[in-house]
């Protein structure tokens, strides 16, 4: 007995010194934001917070620091051959998480998968004609007609194994908007910094730390688990943050800022983003589907679209419902994007007996009806704007049922034209007008709504993916600008300022398009 | 019988007047239903009428606080709606879902345990095990059901002028197996009675037993049971409304005011949350406190 006893205490002894020898703490960074990424199909959709998973499992050949200054990725080097022709030098020894060796093949096949109809990338590499393995560190790519920002697109392309997709069965992109599940959706094989450990959607996302990224000699970051966690209730939000259990929230509700703030143990981080949040109109139906006005469509009359960009107030939104953490827009291109320009982000002055005159010219004196599609954990309150811009219409007449619906639902939904009047917003992809403009006037293009057609502003869109003489492309991009605004098609609401809260402590650089590049994330020692 | 029925509901009434906590809770009560009916003449803007709200005048504090407006006696939201109009308009919505889904609840109740109670046998059993499944099945989760399946079978436009039918159908149909287990108890008991036994003798049919002999001596239960389940079923309509599966934001119950209002908690507007919760505590304990007294005021034991 005493011998057993003896033994025992020895044994609980040894356990307690074990125990106390201080495993190497994990440097674990939890995060949240009011929606989950949509896929982790690097080529499904182009979307911001599918992207911000992406950027941190998969690489493009040329990348971008959280500046949004291009930075080589895995292409080391590039140079023009000829007007039409990229050559890239591959990054040698890479490796993706599976252990499978990166090379030409692999870049050859992300291209071409971007390139597919089910890819939503295939707008932003629409000038790409051809993708050549020369040899297996060399790429080349033809593009149709001289593009100048051939590398911003290049930007955009993740490049996946192609060995892993094929084994997996998903040499296609997921078709999204069909309601496809693959094996790409919840599982990914890059060779970026983190690795894709779990993937519950809209519970719970886990990436590790991949100990054999190439980046880390240039950027040894210490971050060695991220576990985001989807919050939509803004207060849950706060709450969370405040109570410790998070360490970086990137969208803090813009009234819980003072708080979070002088709660002492929070930065907050603030830069305009390069993005606008709008509503759109479809004009191009012949009757709307939500409106008890048949046989014609009110929003293909310009007179009422006009009617409608006056009738909501911008400014009242800005402060009243952003507090100021944001910019009244008056087109949708961005400031800070190549090709802005500042006097024509001013939006029509808020005249409400100016829009109902316009609306009785056009023939609806009493008004009409329209469904407002809306996302709910998409935009910094998106909700009350909505909300507030019912009651702006209502003013003039018009009488508007919102929709309110998660971004999962709301973004298909708008992608499969059942909409007739909704709400979005775009980030820059390219830090670039004609991304904005591709993207939302162009009659082919996914994203817009509108069915608004315009020949001339087509050609212009179209002329300025081969104009290389830049002062006569930001003459082109103006001038495209300046028809797309006076169509009214869309009623740009606001330039969105950017704030993230982080906890002291941990550094988080702040990425101007809301996208944030965990690999340069620092926690203090 | 008759004679004893007035007899009961007359000691019934001398002592709720004698009562200071039935008369408390009663007058409260009654203040709030009336003020809920006649929002519309009380309120000085239709929270519901979306040209009526003006974004300039949004997040104003109560009146007496710095900053506060006269006209917005409690403050206002963040869409510049007035939280007085609200709460009435709001209340009006609580106790029409409360109300008719306790109606529904009470009169679905009612038929099964009438039936159940007098005819016994096979029809008994069913109906006593549809109740117990019901009764497994918590009466939130039944609500969220129904309102999801809903949500998703009618067309995006119905959604605002179907939610609170929505809401009433969920609420009603979680609570009915309440009212048959009581009511079925109690008619076990009645059936076995001398007068009923005699009314079977000279060859009254059943259905005009059940209703006319056992019904109104059951009927007392079943308004203790109302009265308890009008507060439970306001504050399910507040949770749903709070979970946003209730009322939409264009037509505010009390418990979507609270919960908009949770969003402003943090930043100290405090008082877009604060005031519809304190109407729903309120409204909810009156309710409550007069069902508490009733059980105890019918209860021949406690007399």
């Amino acid at each position: 007995m005493r011998i057993f006893a003896q033994g025992l205490i020895a044994a609980v002894a040894v356990l307690c010194v074990t125990a106390s020898v201080p495993a190497k703490a994990e440097n674990v960074l939890r995060w949240a934001s009011q929606g989950d990424a949509m896929t982790m199909d690097p080529h499904a959709q182009n979307e911001g917070q599918t992207r911000a998973f992406a950027q941190q499992v998969e690489e493009p050949l040329v990348s971008r620091r959280p500046d949004l200054t291009k930075v080589p990725s895995l292409a080391v080097s590039w140079r023009q051959v000829d007007p039409k022709t990229w050559e890239f030098k591959l990054r040698q020894g890479v490796r993706f998480h599976d252990g499978k060796p990166f090379s030409a093949d692999d870049v050859v096949f992300s291209f071409k998968r971007a390139m597919m109809p089910t890819s939503d990338f295939k707008e932003i590499v629409g000038t790409i004609a051809d993708v050549v393995a020369v040899d297996a560190a060399t790429v080349r790519i033809t593009t149709k007609a001289p593009d100048p920002i051939l590398l911003d697109a290049v930007y955009n392309v993740f490049i996946m194994s192609k060995a892993w997709a094929a084994e997996h069965g998903v040499n296609t992109p997921q078709d999204y908007g069909g309601g496809q599940e693959t094996y790409a959706v919840r599982h990914a094989n890059g060779t970026g910094p983190f690795i894709l450990e779990t993937r519950d959607p809209d519970v719970r996302t886990v990436m590790v730390k991949n100990p054999n990224w190439w980046g880390l000699k240039d950027n040894p970051h210490n971050v060695d688990r991220i576990i985001y966690t989807p919050v939509k209730n803004p207060a849950t939000r706060v709450a969370a943050l405040l109570s410790g259990e998070l360490d970086f929230l990137l969208d803090p509700p813009l009234q819980d800022l003072a708080r979070i703030e002088s709660s002492g143990q929070f930065q907050i981080q603030r830069a305009p983003a390069v993005w606008t949040i709008f509503l759109g109109m479809n004009t191009g139906s012949k009757e709307l589907a939500s409106s008890s006005v048949k046989g014609k469509n009110p929003f293909a009359d310009i007179r009422v679209r006009k009617a409608m960009n006056m009738a909501v107030d911008v400014n009242a939104i800005t402060q009243r419902i952003m507090r100021g953490l944001a910019q009244p827009a008056g087109t949708i291109v961005p400031p800070g994007v190549q090709g802005y320009d500042k006097s024509l982000d001013v939006h029509l002055p808020f005249d409400a007996d100016g829009a109902k005159k316009l609306l009785v010219e056009a023939g609806y004196p009493n008004g009409f009806d329209v469904r407002l599609d809306c996302p709910n954990d998409r935009y910094l309150n998106d909700e009350p704007i909505c909300q507030a811009v019912v009651g702006m219409l209502a003013r003039i007449g018009v009488k508007v049922t919102l929709d309110l619906k998660p971004r999962t639902i709301h973004l298909p939904k708008l992608q499969a034209k059942k909409t007739d009047f909704y709400m979005l917003g775009w980030g820059s992809d390219t830090m670039d007008a004609h991304n904005h403009l591709s993207f939302m006037a162009s009659p082919t293009s996914i994203w817009n709504e509108t069915g608004y057609v315009d020949q001339k502003l087509f050609d212009l869109i179209n002329g300025m993916e081969s104009e290389i003489d830049m002062a006569k492309r930001d003459g082109m991009i103006k001038e495209a600008s300046l028809r797309l605004r006076e169509a009214y098609s869309y009623v740009p609401l606001y330039h969105p300022m950017l704030a993230w809260a982080t906890r002291k402590g941990v550094t988080v650089p702040m990425v101007p398009d809301n996208l944030p590049y965990f690999s340069y994330v620092r926690f203090a020692p | 019988m008759s004679d004893n029925n007035v007899i009961a509901s007359r000691s019934l009434g001398a002592r709720f007047c004698r009562s200071g906590l039935a008369l408390t809770a009663a007058s409260i009560a009654g203040i709030m239903i009336l003020a809920a009916i006649f929002a519309p003449w009380l309120a000085s803007q239709n929270p519901f009428d979306p040209a009526a709200l003006d974004l300039s005048n949004s997040l104003i504090p109560p009146a007496w606080a710095p900053g506060g407006d006269a006209r917005f006696l409690l403050g206002t939201d963040d869409q510049g709606r007035d939280v007085l109009s609200a709460l009435l308009y709001g209340s009006r919505i609580s106790l029409m879902v409360g109300g008719a889904a306790v109606l529904f609840a009470a009169v679905i109740g009612v038929a099964v345990g009438l039936v159940a109670g007098y005819a016994g046998g096979w029809i008994d059993a069913l109906a006593m095990r549809l109740a117990d499944v019901q009764l497994t099945i918590p009466a939130i989760l039944i609500a969220l059901m129904v309102d999801a399946l809903a949500h998703a079978v009618l067309p995006p436009a119905r959604h605002e002028a179907v939610a609170i039918y929505v809401l009433i159908f969920s609420i009603g149909i979680a609570d009915w197996p309440q009212y048959a287990r009581v009511v079925r108890a109690a008619t076990a008991v009645q059936k076995t009675l001398g007068y009923v036994q005699a009314a079977r003798v000279m060859g009254v049919r059943a259905p005009a037993i059940v209703l006319r002999h056992i019904l109104p001596n059951v009927l007392s239960s079943v308004l203790v049971l109302v009265t308890l389940g009008l507060a439970l079923a306001i504050i399910a309509e507040a949770t749903l409304s709070f979970l946003g599966v209730g009322m939409p934001p264009t037509a505010p119950s009390l418990g979507t005011l609270i919960r908009i209002g949770n969003n402003f908690l943090f930043s100290g507007e405090w008082w877009i949350t604060l005031f519809p919760a304190l109407t729903l505590v309120i409204l909810a304990l009156a309710v409550n406190m007069l069902g508490d007294w009733l059980r105890d005021a019918l209860n021949p034991k406690l007399k």
